[in-house]
This record gives structure tokens, sequence and C-alpha cells, in this order.
């Protein structure tokens, strides 16, 4: 393991430090393509500067690797943003950024499965990249809200034309949002939140 | 909800798994866990740790696993979204938001 020494390592500031009462985290995923503004979403809200958890995914895994004697394996650094927000003295919520792929979500285990739900981040310049992600959280049975990032210069569509582009059910939550403004950021973890109250409130979490 | 003692033996660590060191860093304790103790003298969830530490999620769960088999550390288990029918716990974060 190359560990630096443990003198040289920044903790927490003493004001972002959680108190001994927290017992419990849940967290919530933000999801979207490259540049959609995941992390500034997560930076928005954030009590926490962003901090980043990276994991390395090896090309040629155990088993699979053909390449007798070889150091040739190729290994990518897949890097997470994330924030926290206290909600009492004993519950956090942690947010995460990640990206769309799907082969991306499995280096974290539980990523998705633990997560109360999911917001997925889109730019309508882009909108081809959520049609996967979309479908592999309905796969996953992972509830979500779609958040329409408003970039000045993409184009602006009706939230049903959205709906219809998207092929999204009608108690799908769709939002618009500027991920810069904490506002805005807070509104949709807020819709995400009523609905999966709604959601719990007929049975329908699972 | 609160993983006990028997931390070890119960769910596998997630990246929201709170971890709070229950021991000063004994002598024997490596750099790597005498670092890991400083950091979570109060609550600190495994992706901060590993953020703090530059390690990878692996390395960081490797790594505490053996320190919650040393009894170094206790491990708090997050809420899960199978656990949350009773709404009381949405309620409550929900509030937590309105407050931002
Ligand atoms: N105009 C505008 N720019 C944004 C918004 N959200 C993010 N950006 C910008 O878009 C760029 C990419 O955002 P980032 O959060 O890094 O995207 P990520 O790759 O999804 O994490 C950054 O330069 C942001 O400042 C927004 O709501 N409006
Ligand atoms: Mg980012």
């Amino acid at each position: 393991m190359d560990f630096k020494g443990s003198d040289t390592i920044p903790g927490p500031r003493t004001e972002d430090q959680l108190p001994h009462t927290a017992e419990a985290a849940v967290k919530i995923v933000i999801v979207g393509g490259f540049g959609v503004g995941k992390t500034t979403m997560v930076g928005s809200v954030s009590e926490i500067r962003p901090l980043t958890t990276e994991e390395t995914m090896t090309q040629a895994g155990i088993g699979v690797d053909d390449n007798f004697g070889s150091d040739s394996k190729t290994a990518t650094t897949v890097a997470m943003d994330f924030g926290r927000i206290s909600i009492t003295d004993q519950l956090v919520l942690y947010l995460f950024g990640t990206p769309g792929q799907e082969r991306f979500w499995f280096l974290w285990n539980g990523l998705f499965e633990g997560a109360l739900g999911a917001v997925v981040l889109i730019d309508t310049r882009r909108l081809e990249v959520s049609f996967d992600v979309i479908g592999r959280l309905e796969e996953r049975g992972v509830p979500f809200v779609v958040a329409v990032n408003s970039f000045p210069d993409a184009p602006r569509y009706a939230i049903a034309d959205l709906r219809a582009a998207l092929d999204l059910d009608e108690e799908i939550p769709i939002i618009e949002c500027d991920a810069r403004r904490r506002a805005s950021s807070r509104d949709v973890l807020m819709t995400l939140m009523h609905f999966l109250h709604s959601l719990a409130m007929s049975g329908a979490l699972r | 909800m609160v993983a006990g003692k028997d931390g070890a033996e119960r769910a596998e660590l997630d990246l929201v798994t709170l971890i709070v060191a229950s021991a000063d860093p004994p002598p024997s304790a490596a750099p790597e866990q005498a670092a890991l103790l400083r950091l979570c003298t109060t609550p600190l969830s495994v992706a901060e740790l590993s953020a703090y530490l530059s390690l990878p999620f692996s390395a960081m769960t490797v790594l505490l696993t053996d320190m919650l088999t040393a009894d170094l550390v206790t491990a708090r288990a997050p809420i899960v979204r199978q656990a949350v029918a009773d709404r009381s716990l949405l309620e409550a974060v929900m509030h937590g938001l309105q407050r931002l």
C-alpha cells in the first residue's frame, strides 16, 4: 500500500466534525453525464467542501488476464465527488455525484442499492446520455427524479415533451434547476424526498 | 441500526457506514491505522476516510475490516432504502433539508 506519513494527513476541520451522537447515515446519488453539473450540485448544498473518493478499475481482472507474465494491465481511476448535510444530531445525509456509465457503479458496493433514491441530472444538449442511466435505474428498482440543469445555451423543452423524449412514467417528477444555486438544488432533493414519501405511503418503496 | 461491538460480523462496509475510534492508536498500530484512528475520534464515514487518507474505497474496506476485528474501531451501519417504509426517517430528512 502506497501510504503517506500519518502526520501529514489533514482531517476534517473542527467545525466539520460530526457530533458523537451521529448514529447513522443515509445517502442519495446524483447521476449524470460528464459536465452535467453533478459536482456543482453536491457543492451547492453540502456543509463541507466536497471531497473525492476514488476506486481503481482494472481492465484485465484476475482470471481473465491471458497475458501471462505481462504487466500491461491498464487501470483506470474513477472518482466520485461527495458532500454532506447534517439532518439531526443523530442522522447525516451524504450526496454522491457519480458518472452515468453503469460499469463504474459496481466499483462502490451498494452505491445505489442502499441509497434512498437518485437524482438523474440532465443537460438537454445531450439527452441521449440519460437514456441508459434511466433504464438502468428502472431495472434496479432505484427510485429517482429527473432534474434538468438549465444551462443558458441549452434548448428548452416543455416538461411534457421531455417526459415523452425520455419515455418516463407520469408519476416520475421532472424539475428544472440551476445546480449552482443552493435553494434550487435543495428543491431538487426535496422533490426526491416527496416522491419517496409518496412511494412509502403506497407501500411501493422497496 | 447501530452496529455494536460485533461490527466485524455485521453487514459489509458501505460508503456511508460511520466509523468511530474505540481506542488510542496502540504502539503496534501500522501508520495507516494510526492515521485512521486520529481521523475518527468523532464519527466519520468510510467515504470521508477514503478521501482524507487518499485510499481507494476497496483498500479502505480491507483496512477497516482488520481494525473492526481488532476492536480498534466500531461501525455504525447506514439506514438503507429498504428500511425506510416507516416514513418517519423520510420526514426527518425533509425537515433537515428545509432548514438548509
Ligand atoms: N450555467 C450553468 N452552468 C453550470 C450549472 N451547473 C454546472 N455548471 C457549470 O458546468 C460545468 C460542469 O459542472 P460539474 O459540476 O463539474 O459537472 P460534473 O462533471 O457533472 O460534475 C462547470 O463549469 C459548472 O460551473 C448550471 O446550472 N448553470
Ligand atoms: Mg464532477
